[in-house]
């Protein structure tokens, strides 16, 4: 049961891939797909480990990603 | 609106031109400046250090004249009037920053007390070789304002028309002194605060969300809000939109550029601001501004004494140019005379408007003194022929 | 993820003029991540940020300030000091921050900064140092680290680098701390302390610049150039700043050097000027009407 997400802005990201080497969960993956300007935005390939820290969104230098925790009291379940 | 009392020295003073210019500031509503030792300004800053803090204002001493030039805009956009005050050496180091409150639109005044020049040429000693560069001193396209007093008297009252032009225009005003003037001592009549007008402040008359802070009414001057009121301004040295963000190709060029010259160019009229004395009928006209408007004063009399027609004509703003003056007055005489402190700068301006309609003659002079009376006089002699 | 029914919000956007991004920057750039850190910081103040104004001079770094959704001032290369010197003396209300480059702030305005700190003037100096000047195309700065090459050092450098928290800290700043922006968290924790502090606090942050200066050393992308930082740091705070040096691949002492207490330099006029100086309260328009009839 993840503690928290992160919310991704394809569309402003640059694939410079700090977020992915600077998760301390190693949560992140830069993806095979394009955005509109030809980056590789990254995604998450584990979800349930996320902390919702919010180191991805304090590396990215292009405002594109940040992590955010489940309020406290909020069931996974609920959630999502 | 007019002046506050609480900074004007309202009474008859015996004070040199230079103290004079401080006065005129602090009666103009200019609380702080910024500045760098320099001779022959230096007394303006002196006597202001002095006055600034007893009217909660302040004058800061920076490190050089870049610094002093651009501090000055901070304390504009912070939402008072400043201005610094330099000669010729340090007139060149501010050219950026002209050209910066030009394109920012930052009302501000500059004062050059000109010496004589290039480099470190003549400290001491009075020249009006600066005339030029007040006008095309910052690289780009802009229009200035230039005012040139010609005694202590107007150095005060000059003084606080330069800054209610910066403040009408959103321009830098340049005051062209000149070591004369500055360091020359006369009976200077402050008069009472309710008799000073003041052009206030062109303030942001919407709220935020609402103001673009370069976006123009009629007369082409926006309007302004300063740092810590709310509005998150943007101000930039770069070719800017109307809410002042950065757009860098040639359509905003032309819209920003073209609406900065034209809110000047249009003012031409108001802007001509002159002293004329019997120039119907005359012969030649002497065109003169500054210290050299004095001594041209000696020589007109000695021509008339020979029977001479000689008109005075005084710019008192010399930049915008008297354009429309000119090409009308040309026509009508036989020669137009400019003397000046400067191997000849400002007439070249003048034989462009006179377009050849009439002789124009120039009477140089290197600087480190004044014109003797004899030289303009032989020179209207022979422009009378 | 998007169904919650609770709000995801990011609080550096509200830092951040949304019409503005995204940003010039290139990939991997490293000025953004410092933003972050700044963002956080200044958030977890108590500071009006209506009251807030940043000033930058010119260069990729300098291009903070138009970000930034804050009374921002692009002026010119190497004067943001004065500038904000002019902005802070004549509003103290204001917060001031100057945000900019190595080059502009210690080279062509390396004087401005001399006398920032002499005279501890209110100020936070935020200067992000990649080493080069990297807005005109990658030329050596004085920061350029022995023998690097640059487009004008194209044999390698000869000049020796500038340590910066020495120079700042000789001439009187009251903090001075130095990160690199792999050190986000670090980084927003001393620029919030900095902004607590009065008087002129001085914050170097090396930064990558993959286009110029890691491209130009075959120092690989600006990933490898923040695990570089990562890997060459040493914490060291409180450290003389003559240890401060840096050097082509040896450590990068980071940390918060100086933190004193001095006098700034509004404080020390009103102290020096006592009964010289007199308040200038705004009159209202009765007292403007009433002034002028009384006296006259
Ligand atoms: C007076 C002046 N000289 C030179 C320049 C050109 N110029 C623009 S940015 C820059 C260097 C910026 O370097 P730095 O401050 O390190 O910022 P960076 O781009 O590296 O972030 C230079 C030399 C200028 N704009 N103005
Ligand atoms: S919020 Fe933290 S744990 Fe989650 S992806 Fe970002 S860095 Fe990783
Ligand atoms: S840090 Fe930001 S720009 Fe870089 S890869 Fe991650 S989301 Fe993209
Ligand atoms: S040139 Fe260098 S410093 Fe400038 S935006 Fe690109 S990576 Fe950043
Ligand atoms: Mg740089």
């Amino acid at each position: 049961m993840p503690k928290g997400s992160v919310a991704i802005t394809t569309e402003r990201c640059k694939g410079c891939g700090f977020c992915v080497e600077f998760c301390p969960t190693h949560g992140l993956e830069l993806s095979s797909a394009f955005n509109a300007k030809g980056y590789h935005p990254p995604h998450m390939i584990s979800a349930e480990k996320c902390s919702g820290c919010n180191l991805c969104g304090m590396y990215c230098p292009d405002f594109a990603i940040f992590g955010y925790k489940y309020p406290a009291n909020k069931a996974k379940g609920e959630a999502a | 609106m007019h002046a506050d009392q609480r900074c004007v020295l309202t009474g008859t003073h015996f004070i040199n031109g230079d103290a004079a210019c401080c006065e005129g500031a602090l009666s103009a509503g200019a609380r702080f400046a910024a500045g760098y030792p320099i001779t022959p300004s230096t007394e303006i800053v002196e006597r202001f250090s002095a006055r600034a803090p007893q009217v909660g204002g302040l004058f800061i001493q920076m490190e050089d004249e870049l610094a002093s030039s651009i501090a000055l805009q901070g304390m504009v956009w912070a939402g008072q009037k400043s201005f610094t005050v330099t000669s010729g050496p340090g007139y060149s180091l501010m050219m950026e920053h002209i050209g910066y409150a030009a394109i920012t639109e930052t009302p501000c005044v500059f004062v050059d007390v000109q010496r004589g020049g290039p480099s470190t040429g003549l400290p001491t000693l009075p020249a009006q070789g600066d005339m030029m560069q007040a006008r095309w001193g910052s690289h780009g396209d802009y229009l200035t304002i230039a005012l040139t007093p010609n005694s202590p008297q107007e150095c005060y009252s000059l003084t606080i028309k330069a800054f209610n032009l910066a403040e009408q225009f959103r321009v830098p005003v340049m005051f062209m002194m000149d070591e004369c003037v500055g360091h020359m001592t006369e009976k200077v009549v402050i008069p009472k605060a309710e008799e000073i007008e003041i052009y206030p402040r062109r303030l942001a008359s919407k709220p935020p969300g609402e103001f673009n802070l370069f976006e123009a009414g009629e007369d082409l001057v926006p309007e302004m809000a300063h740092a810590g009121e709310g509005y998150k301004v943007y101000v930039t040295g770069l070719t800017h939109d109307k809410r002042g963000y950065p757009v860098l190709n040639p359509k905003a060029q032309h819209e920003l550029v073209t609406r900065q010259f034209e809110k000047i160019r249009r003012a031409a009229d108001e802007l001509t601001i002159v002293e004329t004395e019997e120039i119907e009928g005359a012969d030649v006209v002497v065109v003169s501004y500054g210290i050299t408007s004095r001594v041209a004063q000696r020589a007109i009399q000695m021509a008339r004494d020979k029977g001479l027609k000689v008109g005075k004509l005084r710019l008192i703003c010399v930049w915008p140019f008297p354009e429309k003056l000119i090409r009308e007055l040309a026509p009508k005489v036989k020669a137009l005379v400019m003397p000046e402190l400067n191997m000849g700068q400002m007439v070249l301006e003048l034989e462009r408007c006179a377009g050849g309609k009439c002789q124009v003659i120039s009477v140089p002079h290197a600087g480190g003194t004044v014109h003797k009376p004899a030289d303009i006089l032989a020179a209207i002699e022979r422009g009378a022929r | 993820m998007s169904t919650t029914d609770f709000v995801v919000h990011n609080p550096v956007e509200d830092l951040l003029r949304q019409d503005r991004v995204p940003t010039i920057w290139c990939p991997g750039c490293g000025i953004g991540t410092t933003v972050n850190s700044f963002a956080h910081a200044l958030l977890g103040q108590d500071i009006d940020l209506s009251k807030t104004a940043i000033v930058s001079g010119i260069g990729c770094s300098g291009r903070v300030s138009g970000y930034m959704n804050l009374d921002s001032f692009h002026t010119t290369h190497g004067r943001a000091i004065p500038f904000a010197t002019g902005l802070k003396l004549a509003n103290p209300e204001l917060t001031v921050i100057v945000y900019s480059g190595d080059g502009d702030l210690t080279s062509i305005g390396g004087n401005h900064l001399i006398h920032a700190a002499r005279r501890n003037i209110d100020l936070m100096v935020v200067c992000v140092n990649n080493m080069i000047y990297a807005m005109t195309g990658g030329q050596a700065a004085a920061t350029t680290p022995g023998s690097s090459m640059s487009t004008t050092t194209p044999y390698g450098a000869f000049e020796p680098e500038l340590n910066m928290p020495q120079l700042v800290d000789a001439a009187g700043a009251c903090f001075v701390a130095r990160w690199t922006s792999f050190h986000v968290m670090q980084l927003e924790r001393t620029m919030a302390k900095a902004l607590k502090k009065k008087g002129l606090r001085f914050i170097e942050i090396l930064s990558p610049c993959p286009t110029y200066f890691q491209r130009k050393n075959n120092l690989g992308d600006a990933l490898t150039a923040m695990v570089d930082y990562k890997k060459r740091s040493k914490i060291k705070h409180g450290c003389h700043t003559w240890e401060t040096a840096l050097e082509p691949g040896g450590d990068i002492i980071v940390g918060e050097f100086v933190d004193r207490e001095r006098e700034d330099y509004l404080t020390r006029m009103r102290r020096q000027l006592g009964s010289h100086y007199s308040e200038f309260p705004e009159q209202t328009e009765e007292e403007i009407s009433e002034g002028a009839c009384s006296e006259c």
